[in-house]
């Protein structure tokens, strides 16, 4: 049996999601800019999709910029905003997605100052240092929705209100929360929102921007003035018709609960292993498919390097799986010394996981924990 | 990114654990870094009888410790002296450049262990 818990890198395409897409490739190929029939239903195809997304969101249609993804959409969101507006202030937080981390400190390099705001033990924002440090040169606060990691849900209506207090524009990242927690960006006061499909069991390369009107962007890619000016380049009619089905199916309530109900047993089960802590919040404050726990004496690495000999998929933020040879930022950032860090485990859920399957990897992990541990020097 | 040799080994080591009356034990590595070899080795004669590890860390680090132990199992001290890093990641095959650093590990913790049985025979 292969089981797939790394739902946080990517989803399988929901075969619904295929089908709905596959006209577009070959009869329905058209480009949307173009006045002819091939171009009027690409055309229509496209706003039909941004209306789905506006909806859920509670946004315009006209305030929806497709993008190719998550990381061009952050990065479009920042510099978009700080070209301008330059060399000014941007507050984020010390847990968000290298897209976000890096373009900031590309930033910082070009002369924006950026503040990055501490978290809580379980992930949460500082809400008294975010007022602190709003400025009047603030032109950005940009916080993740759910954290990718470890799963935590910022409050996004509270730091609303503090950034309106302020008169100062809002940037969420959701690509992790998008259909498992209610986006609104009236009642959560957000100027700007990440978005993307492949998350949510939608194709890889596309995602979307929330731009609410009156913010002023530059845009990164310059061409054609597609998508109101802001992102420049021949829609991606297939994906995007994709992204929309995505999230129709994604709105079901139900996969939340099946999500939750797999993810609570997961934790209560591994935390029955010794020396075991989880990592991120308990309840409905965390992401309904993310679980974290850090074993100790031993490194994620191997632990994954065990499971996925069983055929299990997962992932580490342990130093020895990044590029870096650093652990993870985010696990740091809640206060976890390095051995924990190194020795965390990633186990995120998608809607087609099933009991069955979960029941399975709780047999599985406790011998890969143990045998690891046998071999390990920290434990006597 | 890993060969079939290190992921064989890595899966089923079979110079996992300690030799309790070792004859010399070389410890290198940080928790910080995210890797710790213990090498034991029981020496004889000259000659490396018996060795084995233990080992925190990933994947090449667990299978670059086997690998070693593997290699310097009934040479002499001196031939045992000789082994490079490069000859670890030859034996299993290659390893990633970024996960060299395991193999060089092992080569230190090997020499500890030999340092340590010189030491204590005050040779």
């Amino acid at each position: 049996m292969k089981i797939n818990l790394d739902n946080a890198s990517t989803t399988k395409v929901d075969p619904e999601v295929v089908k709905t897409m596959k006209p577009y490739f070959t009869k329905h190929f058209g480009n949307a800019s173009s006045i002819h029939f091939l171009g009027l239903e690409a055309k229509k195809a496209l706003e039909e999709s941004r209306k789905i997304i506006a909806e859920i969101i509670n946004a315009d249609p006209k305030e929806i910029i497709f993008t190719s993804g998550g990381t061009e959409s952050n990065n479009l969101a920042l510099k978009g905003m700080v070209f301008s507006n330059p060399n000014k202030h941007i507050i984020t937080t010390k847990i968000e997605h290298p897209c976000i981390m890096e373009s900031c400190k590309w930033l910082e390099k070009q002369g924006t100052r950026i503040t990055y705001l501490d978290v809580d033990p379980e992930g949460f924002v500082n809400l008294e240092q975010l007022e602190k440090e709003i400025t009047q040169d603030t032109i950005l606060v940009s916080i993740i929705h759910g954290n990718n990691e470890i799963g935590t849900i910022q409050n996004l209506e509270k730091i609303g209100e503090i950034c309106q207090k302020h008169n100062t524009p809002l940037h969420t990242d959701a690509c992790q929360s998008f259909t498992k927690i209610e986006l609104d960006v009236k009642k959560q006061n957000l100027s700007l929102v990440t978005l993307n499909a492949h998350k949510i069991h939608g194709p890889k390369g596309i995602g979307a921007l929330y731009v609410k009107k009156g913010i002023r962007l530059t845009p990164l890619l310059h061409g054609g003035g597609h998508e109101n000016k802001l992102r420049s380049g021949t829609e991606n009619i297939p994906a995007i018709v994709g992204f929309a089905k995505a999230v129709q199916l994604g709105m079901d309530k139900k996969h939340n609960q099946h999500m939750s109900k797999l993810r609570d047993e997961l934790i209560k089960e591994l935390l029955k292993i010794p020396d075991s802590k989880l990592n991120g919040p308990k309840g409905n404050k965390r992401l309904s498919n993310n679980v974290n726990i850090s074993f100790k004496y031993i490194e994620g690495e191997s632990i994954g390097g065990l499971l996925n000999a069983e055929y299990i998929t997962s992932s580490t933020g342990s130093a020895c799986s990044s590029k870096s040879l650093e652990p993870s930022h985010v696990l740091l950032a809640i206060g976890l010394d390095h051995e924990d860090a190194h020795g965390s485990l990633r186990l995120t859920l998608s809607r087609f996981n099933t009991q069955k399957e979960i029941d399975s990897v709780i047999k599985e992990i406790p011998p890969i924990i143990k045998k690891l541990r046998k071999m390990s020097p920290l434990r006597r | 990114m890993y060969s079939q040799k290190t992921i064989k080994r890595f899966k089923n080591p079979r110079f996992s654990g300690e030799i309790k009356k070792y004859s010399g034990k070389g410890k290198v590595g940080n928790v910080q870094c995210g890797d710790i070899m213990e090498v034991y080795i029981k020496v004889k004669d000259d000659i490396i009888k018996d060795v084995k590890f233990k080992t925190y860390g990933c994947i090449a680090a667990i299978a670059s410790s086997d690998a070693l132990c593997e290699m310097i199992k009934g040479k002499t001290l001196d031939q045992a002296l000789k082994l490079k890093e490069q000859d670890i990641v030859v034996h299993l095959g290659g390893l990633p450049p970024i996960k060299h650093h395991c193999s060089v590990l092992g080569v230190q913790a090997l020499r500890e262990a030999i340092n340590d049985f010189k030491k204590k025979n005050k040779r």
